[in-house]
């Protein structure tokens, strides 16, 4: 049985999994009930000066016959008074002395900053998540991701936090910024302990069609929100990457952004996050998803033969390079099983229409599984990845793996291509229907 | 117990003919409408036999465009919601579905159209007008599908288009031969009046042509003229006692079912001779009617049937029973049937022999003939030097659909001996391109 004890920054908590600050930690009694489930952690809703919220909150994403593939909020930070959250934050901690409990916080002035962290350390709280992410509503006073995009301020506040703090600080960051790795530099330039990212990103979630307005509506008007749920993934994965990289950010990472099953923590974990927090999946399935998510981390680990976390944290991170130092010798073609192929030929038009043409059609009465026509191949992958059969299309490797040499190479050795007109161009020569061909007939 | 009980009311008869096929309702279509692949150059498109653009209706579908799903149908099939309910999907578009290679559900094709084209005939929303009138009137005789589909057609081209039908209701065998699980009249029905309420077809019923003077007429008044007269009454057998009491012709049987299922009365135990798919309705309909005990008696063996698999299993899972290899010498009785005497069979490389002494008896108090409908040679004879195929059908161009005589063109069941409702629909739409040529050319 793997160790699925998780360390944040010295915050300890029975497994990596952690519900995000967000509506399903906006009271004791929905914390309680997640940690009996076998949730390890959960940061609370944030807490400051109450706030008012609006009717109609959230908007989603349906994408084909799968709900909620993209969400977004417009709800502030708590609406309930600090001290009911305090005592709740105290019973919870009674219960559970061994889950993590962290307090995130978004106040205005150092002095509301010393008060609410000493508030919420004498209630119990494990560590606390300073709130430097949401892109909605609080960002308009001045708090949330006004303070995610600029460095110095977020390095100030995080200064204030550290001069009374005596449990560890996380500082969340937003994704709304050019580079995240600069707020992240100055979080722990700030004395952050860890950071977690990603909080959400600025969206408008659609626009309903007969009345002109987007959603969520609010009595005839819109406002953009934060977008999150398994849609942003990708984005938060590239974010989570470019932190672990980074040598002047070098504290841990609490990995946010998609994560809805065992292997979406676990990718977050290969990039560097020593634990994760979820929240969209959580409030589309309920804390029951904790069982399939711990299940599957546990097969993983065992089938992997590691014993702890730590044994996997990062391990994909050195395997995220430039562009400039991929293998531009590496060659694969793509290649079709006729066995599986059940001739729907979404990859001969993808290929077509959206590659390379590279793909032929079966001629007259020679059923309907296309041919790769390998030496238009470029080995882009287009095909594999539209084929609805698993594994019916793969991509073989042609090269014989002796040569290695990047665009680096390419411009140190003078093989890169200079000119418009270059014949060293990849494109050169390679065959492509003469433009009348596409009127058919 | 029979699987069914006789239905004595209107509420029973919905619980006997219980739609295998129902509408779906939005959610339904929504989910399913995802599942569609959009293959390239589909196969289910090319199964159709009109041609329908399916991935593109379903994606209509799923995008919330009823109205453009319901024109992508009705542009290749003036019977989007029939076709959608009646076809034998399970061996034409969903059958040609990728998804069956990789053994998953194929996609709900005949269910997805119904739903689309029954909620613009529900709305009442209209697709077409007739086109600007061109002076020309075309006569049809018959108003089955076939002739409903070419109507049309005709009509968009602007023909003024008279249809004689002989008897009180339109769309033929839609009406009086589809299965009453399959479709139900009122289905049928309201999407005839849909289509008559946008094209404006003038229908003549009870207005049967018998004689050479009423033909003569019709050619000199008309353009051209469309035979959709498809077929006649039940084939004799010359078996003896063929005419007893409670021998019945399947046509005629499915007819009564479908025009007085109320009135009508089931035997209680019911042998149908024959193995095609008019037989499997039959069958079906009579243990739906409350038969304890209903046997489908073919000549040959269950793999030689020309019914299709999916309509014997139909069959089935009403209660039928199958009875194979053989084959009919006389239907028992005085006055009434009491039983069909059988010899066995058996397949002599492809040649069907009897086993001599093997003859047999089973007790019935009806028996059905399945054995295929005689051709309309009466009405056929009217008309001089029309060209029929070996069959007794009538000859056409297979592309223009006209026959030996150039005024004369012909569709449906009459031409291809018995086909189903899709087919008639595409052909008599290709008629009406067929008549449109050969009037403007003889302009």
């Amino acid at each position: 049985m793997p160790n699925l004890t998780a360390n944040l920054a010295g915050i300890l908590s029975p497994n990596p999994f952690w519900l995000a600050s967000a509506p399903p930690t906006n009271s004791g009694y929905q914390v309680m009930k997640a940690f009996e489930t076998g949730w390890g952690g959960a940061v609370w809703k944030t807490l400051g000066i109450p706030v008012v919220n609006t009717s109609s909150r959230y908007g989603a994403i349906n994408y084909r016959s799968s709900r909620m593939v993209g969400f977004n909020n417009i709800e502030l930070i708590t609406d309930r008074p600090l001290a009911d959250n305090l005592r709740e934050i105290e019973e919870v901690k009674k219960y559970f002395p061994d889950h993590a409990v962290v307090a995130s916080l978004m106040v205005e002035s150092r002095k509301e900053w010393h008060q609410i962290v000493k508030d919420v350390e004498n209630a119990g709280a494990d560590g606390v998540e300073l709130n430097f992410g949401c892109p909605h509503g609080m960002c308009e006073r001045g708090m949330g991701s006004a303070v995610g995009q600029e460095p110095a301020v977020l390095q100030t506040i995080t200064g204030w936090v550290k001069e009374v703090a005596t449990v560890p600080v996380i500082v969340k960051l937003t994704p709304n910024i050019t580079d995240i790795t600069e707020p992240a530099v100055a979080a722990a330039k700030g004395g952050a302990d860890a950071i977690s990212l990603i909080n959400t990103i600025q969206s408008l979630m659609g626009v309903d069609l007969d009345r002109f307005v987007p959603y969520p509506t609010v009595d005839g008007k819109s406002t953009n929100g934060g977008y999150c749920g398994p849609a942003v993934k990708p984005i938060a994965l590239n974010m989570v990457k470019n932190c672990a990289q980074h040598q002047g950010v070098n504290i841990p990472i609490s990995g946010i952004g998609g994560i809805e099953n065992w292997r979406d923590a676990v990718e977050h974990m290969l990039l560097g996050a020593n634990n994760v927090q979820v929240c969209t999946a959580v409030m589309h399935y309920g804390f029951g998803i904790i069982r399939e998510m711990l299940a599957g981390l546990e097969e993983y680990m065992n089938e992997k033969g590691f014993g702890q976390l730590p044994d996997f944290i990062g391990k994909a991170v050195s395997n995220v390079t430039t562009w400039e130092n991929l293998n531009l010798k590496y060659k694969v073609i793509a290649a079709i099983n006729a066995d599986t192929c059940i001739g729907c030929q979404l990859c001969y038009t993808a290929c077509e229409d959206g590659a390379h043409q590279a793909i032929a059609l079966p001629g007259n009465g020679q059923g309907r599984v296309p041919a790769i026509i390998e030496e238009n191949c470029v080995g882009c992958n287009l095909c594999s990845l539209v084929c609805p059969v698993e594994n019916c299309i793969t991509m073989v490797r042609k090269d014989d793996g002796s040569t290695h040499e990047s665009w680096k190479d390419y411009m140190d050795s003078g093989k890169a291509p200079t000119e418009f007109n270059d014949k060293r161009a990849g494109g050169h020569g390679h065959w492509i229907p003469e433009p009348k061909a596409g009127l058919g007939g | 117990m029979a699987e069914y009980q006789t239905p004595t009311t209107e509420k029973d008869l919905e619980t006997s003919f219980e739609q295998i096929k129902p509408y779906m309702n939005a959610t339904m279509a929504y989910y399913e409408s995802s599942r569609c692949l959009f293959c390239y150059d589909a196969p289910c498109v090319k199964a159709c036999p009109t041609g329908i653009d399916i991935p593109l209706f379903i994606r209509q579908i799923h995008t919330g465009n009823l109205e453009g799903a319901a024109r992508t149908i009705y542009d290749s099939n003036y019977f989007g919601n029939i076709c959608g309910k009646v076809c034998p999907t399970e061996v034409l578009c969903e059958g040609a579905c990728v998804y069956n290679l990789q053994d998953v559900k194929p996609i709900e094709i005949g269910r997805l159209q119904s739903y689309a084209a029954a909620d613009m005939i529900r709305q009442g929303r209209k697709l077409y007008e007739p086109g600007p009138t061109n002076g020309y009137h075309i006569a049809i005789i018959g108003a089955g599908p076939a002739s409903i589909s070419c109507a049309c057609e005709l009509r968009l081209l602007g023909y003024e288009v008279d249809i004689f039908e002989a008897k009180s209701h339109p769309s033929g065998l839609a009406i009086y031969g589809c299965a009453p699980y399959k479709v139900t009249n009122e289905d049928v029905l309201e999407e005839i009046n849909y289509l008559q309420e946008q094209f404006q077809f003038r229908v003549h019923y009870k207005q049967p042509v018998k004689t050479k003077e009423q033909i003569a007429a019709l050619e000199r008044d008309y353009a051209a003229i469309l035979l959709g007269v498809g077929l006649g009454p039940t084939q004799a057998l010359n078996l003896e006692g063929e005419g007893l009491a409670g021998c019945i012709g399947a046509t005629e049987f499915i007819e009564q079912v479908k025009l007085m299922p109320l009135a009508l009365e089931v035997g209680r135990r019911v042998i149908v001779i024959g193995g095609g798919n008019t037989a499997m309705d039959a069958a079906s309909e009579s243990a739906r009617l409350g038969a304890e005990a209903v046997t489908v008696a073919y000549r040959r063996s269950k793999e030689e049937m020309r019914a299709y698999a999916f309509e014997y299993g139909l069959a089935r899972s009403a209660g039928v029973m199958g009875l194979f290899n053989a084959a009919p010498l006389a239907i028992l009785g005085e006055e009434k049937v009491r039983g069909v005497r059988f010899i066995k069979t058996q397949n002599e490389g492809g040649k069907l022999k009897h086993i001599p002494g093997s003859e047999f008896e089973m007790a019935c108090d009806m028996v059905i003939l399945a054995t295929g409908q005689a051709k309309q040679s009466a009405f056929l004879n009217l008309i001089d030097s029309l060209e029929k195929d070996g069959r007794g059908c009538i000859k056409v161009n297979p592309q223009s659909f006209q026959t030996s005589r150039p005024k004369y063109f012909a569709a449906g069941d009459a031409v291809n001996g018995g086909a189903e409702v899709v087919n008639a629909a595409a052909e008599g739409k290709m008629a009406a391109r067929g008549i449109d040529k050969y009037v403007s050319s003889s302009k």
